[in-house]
């Protein structure tokens, strides 16, 4: 139960975060979502980000900080088991699936969807 | 004539013989939903394209106001139009189907008032029976075109502004009376460093500033002259500073004289930020709104400064500011 | 960043930011706090179900989920409802992986009118594409320089 707790709390707070980059700031959601990328890799980088998915679950994973911190991963993985070269092939090992995903049906919603303005 | 530094009287006598408005769904519920001609039911209007529903407004708009004056669209001599959508497509679409000469302007959201400024300029010295002037804007076009697709999800500030669904056209001759346009200044480029498209409303204030002021130095004259002085589209922002930019400089704008196309065309129960924006803010105000009022005898004097951000979606990126103009027509009954 | 301003632009960006109404930060932040909160609780619901009845393990179990956030998000995009939902959520919204999902659907569906190949195609990863072409470049540049740690006994 309280998994779901600290899902709610952390990933509300991330949220804030990028709440603050946008009104305080004045980022637009593009520099906003890129900062937050750009900071899962780091924390990635630095072993914090998944001791923060282990303690908030979903609440880790959902935010696009995530995805930064996936990308790390997979390429720091591939660095692992196949030397330099692996930075290039693990990049997308990890965020395959929400990639294509997004594709796959955001192309479907265009063959079915019309926007309404 | 040439009067002063920015404007000019035209004394041949130049009329609006007619006008007409169309608007989409969403201003047909405002408060001036019964001044306007034709109100669609939805913003496609059986496009394919918010484009091309656009040309579809500015053409019907065109078509009645040819309609009203009980003549042909072969008589138009010369059609005037602009509109936001890049190479202004909906005008040259529009004045195809027209088949008129035609003169395309650029102006953002002040071509209303820089459209018909050209044609009274072009018609006081000429012997040219009928000009079209006009204007268009699609709420969906330009969200897509300056800002981000329709359907995503960016929160917008309370500076930001609705630009308006519609388009707005009238009618001048030489050779009838009508509503008369008397005067007209022509604005200067003023960029203040406002650099946010979401605030557009403090980009153009200075220029409506600017234009209001200079009229009145031009003409000599003083606020209390007109019934209605109108910026096109400065909002609730926008209009709060302008008039406290005038005020520092000497112009107190009376409050039940100076107001804004902006403010009056949507209700407080619309969710619209700041306020309405797009050319065809202005065009559907002054063409259908305040016509209608000085036709029914309420006011007779009013002077529309339209108001236009000249940035593009590049400059903005390439970090430019925005900026502004602002053309004042002014109409006498 | 942006333009060096006159002293006279200084002066009207301090007039018209007084007249300006103030963005209500507190008042968006809780917003986007509980929002976002609840999409990451979403999350969490649909990971536990994917673990308990589908079989997939903790490491797994992310693929479905974010697959599923995806859906939702495209589906709610296309029926109109997903920007009604962002203007009051901001960065609720915007943040997790669902604002991800919005940005390719909104722009597939706004740009249909261009066509398939260059319209939707084309316009997919218009608002996106910083976010991958970041996410990669600085995973890139992390790895190089655990890479270079590694080289030098770290």
């Amino acid at each position: 139960m309280d998994k779901f707790i600290w899902a709610f709390i952390i990933g509300g707070l991330i949220c804030v975060i990028g709440q603050i980059m946008m009104d305080v700031f004045a980022l637009t959601p593009a520099h906003t979502m890129s900062t937050l990328v750009v900071a899962g890799a780091i924390l990635g980088g630095l072993s914090l980000y998944e001791p923060l998915i282990k303690f908030a679950g979903a609440g880790a994973t959902v935010p696009i900080s995530s995805f930064g911190n996936s990308l790390l991963k997979g390429a720091f993985t591939e660095l692992e088991k196949d030397g330099p070269i692996g930075i290039l092939t693990g990049i997308f090992e990890l965020t395959s699936s929400g990639i294509s995903s997004a594709i796959i049906f955001g192309f479907m919603a265009s063959l079915i969807f019309k926007p309404k303005g | 004539m040439v009067k002063g530094k920015q404007s000019f009287i035209f004394d041949a006598g130049v009329h609006i013989l007619s006008a007409s408005t169309v608007v989409g769904p969403f201003e047909g519920k405002g408060p001036l939903s019964d001044d306007f001609d034709i109100i669609h039911d939805d913003i496609w209007m059986n496009q394919g394209s918010f484009e091309k529903a656009e040309k579809i407004m500015l053409e019907e708009a065109a078509l009645k106001t040819i309609e009203k004056a009980g003549i042909k669209k072969e008589d138009i001599n010369l059609f005037i139009s602009g509109d936001l959508l890049s190479q202004i497509i909906s005008s040259n679409f529009a004045a195809r189907t027209i088949g008129s000469p035609y003169i395309g302007i650029y102006s953002a959201c002040s071509g209303s008032m820089e459209s018909l400024l050209l044609a009274a300029l072009i018609m006081e010295g000429n012997d040219i029976p009928y000009i079209l002037t006009g204007t268009s804007s699609h709420n969906a076009s330009a969200e897509k075109q300056f800002r981000y697709p329709t359907e995503y999800g960016s929160q917008k500030p309370p500076t930001a502004q609705w630009t308006v669904t519609g388009a707005g056209t009238c009618l001048l001759t030489k050779m009838f009376q009508g509503p008369k346009v008397v005067s007209a200044t022509i604005g200067k480029i003023v960029d203040m460093g406002i650099s946010d498209p979401f605030n557009m409303g403090s980009a153009m204030a200075p220029a409506a500033a600017d234009t209001i002021y200079t009229h009145f130095q031009d003409m000599g004259i003083t606020p209390d002259y007109y019934d209605i002085i109108a910026t096109g589209d400065l909002g609730n922002v926008g209009h709060k500073i302008c008039k406290d930019l005038l005020k520092d400089k000497g112009l107190e704008m009376p409050e039940h004289i100076f107001t804004d196309c902006g403010i009056l065309i949507y209700g407080d129960n619309q969710k619209v930020q700041a306020g309405g924006s797009g050319c065809a803010c202005s065009a559907v105000v002054t063409f259908g709104h305040f016509l209608n009022r000085m036709k029914r005898n309420e006011i007779s004097k009013i002077l529309i400064v339209a108001t236009g951000a000249l940035h593009s979606p590049l400059s903005y990126q390439q970090k430019e500011s925005i900026p502004g103009i602002a053309h004042g027509v002014s109409i006498e009954m | 960043m942006g333009k060096k301003l006159t002293p006279e632009q200084e002066n009207y960006k301090d007039f018209s930011k007084k007249r300006e109404p103030k963005r209500p930060v507190f008042k968006n932040c809780i917003k986007a706090f509980i929002v976002g909160g609840l999409i990451c609780v979403l999350g969490q619901f649909f990971q536990t179900i994917y673990i308990k009845y589908f079989g997939f393990t903790e490491k797994t179990a992310a693929s479905p989920t974010s697959a599923t956030l995806i859906i939702i998000s495209v589906l709610l995009t296309g029926l109109g409802v997903y920007d009604k939902i962002a203007q009051w959520a901001g960065a609720g919204t915007a943040v997790p992986i669902t604002g991800f999902a919005n940005t390719m659907a909104s722009a597939a569906i706004e740009h249909r009118s261009e066509g398939y190949v260059l319209g939707v195609g084309g316009n997919m990863f218009k608002i996106s594409g910083p976010v991958i072409v970041f996410g990669v470049f600085s995973a890139f540049i992390i790895s190089i320089i655990k890479l270079v740690f590694n080289l030098f006994g770290g």
